[in-house]
């Protein structure tokens, strides 16, 4: 076999070229640039693609970014690498299935998704779920809220090249994901807040689990916050990094910390409490810098007012049901561990199978057909991790939903992407992203 | 058994489960073939009632009159802007011309008395049995007065067209290319009208009801298991 001397000679990895009316354009990847280089170029405008398979983007995120040096002069951001159809799935399940979709869109703050949308389909249904269950909702809203902006520690500084921060930060996300895993039966995905309450009552042991943890969890926060606050390099890449002000947030339709650390104390568990959140004394974290050091900043402290608020939600705990009343919503089967699991508990099988045609029937339409829900369209707020997430829920008055459109406080803030990155540098379009801190589950859905 | 809710139900007709034309509702189909409704079980005794095509009667209670008169007063050609003035479970939703929704918007932001700062999001909803099948729904916030409002706009398939907002919210970029992506619906005035969460290249658009779910059958334990949209319905 010869090798013909075109092959030897052809750089197989040189930058491809090719002429525009803009001039000639050359598209470069890894190490391409000595090619580049040696042509002469008239003018150094170059665009840069970053991900969507990038460590850096917070997820498959794409940035397209025009540069001149190290400047930005333009940034696109391109989703929907995630998309999954979720708000079409919903359409062809039952209005309880609807849980198990919404779960897995933002993932890193399930319980808040699955909140959201229990709420919109007891606004819809008008009923209230029971105090006992609104409490717990609370307290894994919190825990979750915590493991959320742990995550947003841990990806935020890894991007930033702060290391340690990402090991330390993934480790208390642990224990706190062990308490709800506990609780739910999940770490992620939890399906364990349903329309009317919850899938079941704490586990028992979980309020000293859960105390343990508040125990131990102010000292490994306390650690974070000694490792990121006066390390000069954090601040560094944080601080006049990504500058949005209030009014650039509200045209932006921005939430969450990034409006908060523009010095606007807007929290909807304050401003329109749900879930009994006006029983709960917390402070709403704001800030002026309205920067990336600034969001830091005001993430940190939320991680210490959620645990006040699951220090009350403990307190507040009193016996009772987890579950309207009313059989014809309330899910029939009531649940038990058993040898395989989590299960339906045994007596119920033995009651539907044994002794009641009428409960079986009942269990059977309820599983299979689900409720029927009034026609009508209601909209609901939380506030998540990053915002306000929404639910535009409508029924037609069928056993499933008509229309259920997320508003994913993610998908929004995205689009802050431009204004905080254009006219400062390459390396801190990096950070803005990250002081985002955008999860891609819930901005493509 | 009722779930009908605490709230008032405006354009209720009780006991009657005739629907009004252009309603939402899917006509009912049962496993037992049953002709009359197909509730064999009294499980869903429940009477389907549709919203009426009209407007909520007065008084709609709390803020919602005060903030209509005021509307009235100020927004020129209110009357012809805004076809239908709805309350449902203390919600208010502003039914809009689409050509006016821009103009709408802009007074509701502007106006010192309304302040809606906050645009939250842009969806839309598909009615294919109706003749406007397309409704693009708004929800807006006042932080001033902690209250929000509904915009809801109904264009038809042959003419899929809505003024676009984003030159009073710009948050409204993304919101309005998910619903151009989703239901095709053009929003006239958008900068860049593109698909965002579709590849480009995509035909279609798949939050339609018309737009099939997809989806193969699977096998479990031995039994075909159909895929979601051919599975059996109680809509």
């Amino acid at each position: 076999m010869t090798i013909s001397d075109d092959a030897t000679t052809a750089d197989p990895y040189a930058a491809t070229s090719r002429a525009t009316t803009e001039g000639t354009v050359y598209t470069v990847t890894g190490g391409d640039w000595d090619s580049v280089l040696g042509a002469n170029l008239d003018e150094e405008r170059i665009v840069v693609n970053m991900g969507p398979q990038h460590p850096s983007t917070h997820g498959v995120l794409r940035l397209v970014m025009e540069l001149e040096g190290e400047t930005i002069t333009s940034a696109r951001t391109v989703i929907g690498y995630l998309h999954t159809g979720i708000e079409k799935n919903i359409e062809y399940r039952n209005w309880v299935q609807g849980v198990t979709f919404v779960t897995r869109m933002d993932y890193l703050s399930p319980i808040f998704n699955e909140t959201g949308y229990s709420l919109a389909v007891e606004k819809l249904l008008g009923i209230e779920a029971p105090p006992r269950a609104q409490v717990i909702r609370v307290l894994c809203m919190e825990l979750t809220r915590i493991s959320s902006h742990l995550v947003a520690f841990a990806t935020g500084g890894l991007e930033l090249g702060a290391l340690t921060a990402m090991t330390n930060a993934f480790r208390e996300r642990e224990m706190v994901l062990d308490v709800l895993e506990m609780i739910t039966g999940l770490r992620m995905n939890h399906a364990y807040v349903r329309p009317g309450g919850l899938a079941q009552d704490l586990p028992p042991g979980a309020v000293e689990k859960v105390r343990d943890l508040l125990e131990v969890l102010p000292a490994r926060l306390k650690g974070i916050d000694d490792l990121l606050t006066g390390n000069p390099i954090w601040q560094a890449r944080t601080q006049g990094i990504a500058h949005l002000d209030v009014q650039g947030c509200l045209a932006l339709g921005v939430t969450g910390p990034v409006l908060r650390s523009a010095g606007l104390a807007w929290d909807l568990r304050k401003t329109e409490p749900y879930c009994g959140y006006e029983g709960y004394e917390f402070d709403v974290a704001t800030s002026t810098d309205a920067d990336c050091w600034g969001r830091f900043l005001v993430r940190k402290q939320e991680l210490f007012e959620s645990l006040k608020i699951i220090g009350q939600a403990l307190d507040k705990l009193e016996p009772g049901p987890v579950m309207v009343e009313d059989t014809k919503i309330a899910w029939p089967a009531q649940l038990a561990l058993g040898s395989d699991g989590m299960g339906q508990s045994l007596d119920h099988v033995k009651k539907i199978m044994g002794t009641s045609m009428e409960a079986l029937i009942h269990h059977f339409k309820l599983v299979t057909e689900g409720f029927r829900v009034p026609p009508g369209q209601v909209y609901t707020a939380v506030e998540s991790p990053r915002g306000e997430l929404g639910f535009h829920a409508v029924s037609d008055g069928g056993t499933r939903p008509y229309r259920v459109h997320v508003r994913d406080p993610s998908f929004t803030n995205l689009q802050a992407t431009a204004a905080m990155c254009e006219g400062g540098m390459l390396s801190d379009a990096i950070a803005a992203v990250a002081s985002i801190d955008p999860v891609m589950g819930g901005v493509d859905r | 058994m009722t779930v009908s809710g605490s709230g008032p139900t405006p354009g209720a007709v009780e006991g009657s489960a005739v629907a009004p034309t252009g309603a939402p509702v899917r006509p009912g189909a049962d496993m037992f073939g049953a002709a009359a409704g197909g509730d064999t079980s009294g499980f869903g005794g429940l009477v389907r009632r549709a919203p009426l095509d009209a407007s909520s009667p007065r008084p709609f209670g709390t803020w919602f009159d005060d903030a209509v008169d005021a509307l009235v007063d100020t927004f020129p050609g209110f009357g012809d802007a805004v076809t239908r003035v709805v309350v449902d479970r203390g919600e208010l939703t502003l039914h809009v011309r689409p050509e006016r929704v821009a103009e709408l918007c802009r007074h509701l932001r502007d106006d010192p008395d309304q302040r809606y700062e906050l645009l939250l999001g842009v969806s839309g909803v598909d009615y294919p049995s109706t003749a406007e099948r397309f409704h693009v729904v708004y929800h807006l916030m006042s932080m001033t007065y902690r209250r929000r409002i509904r915009l809801e706009t109904q264009v038809a398939l042959e003419h899929p067209h809505v003024a676009s907002v984003t030159g009073v919210y710009p948050t409204a970029d993304f919101h309005e290319r998910e619903t151009w992506d989703m239901f095709g619906v053009v929003f006239d005035g958008h900068p860049a009208l593109t698909r965002i969460l579709m590849p480009d290249d995509w035909d279609g658009h798949p939050q339609r009801k018309d737009y099939p779910l997809g989806g193969v059958p699977v096998e479990y334990k031995g039994a075909q298991i159909p895929p979601p949209d051919e599975r059996r319905s109680y809509a």
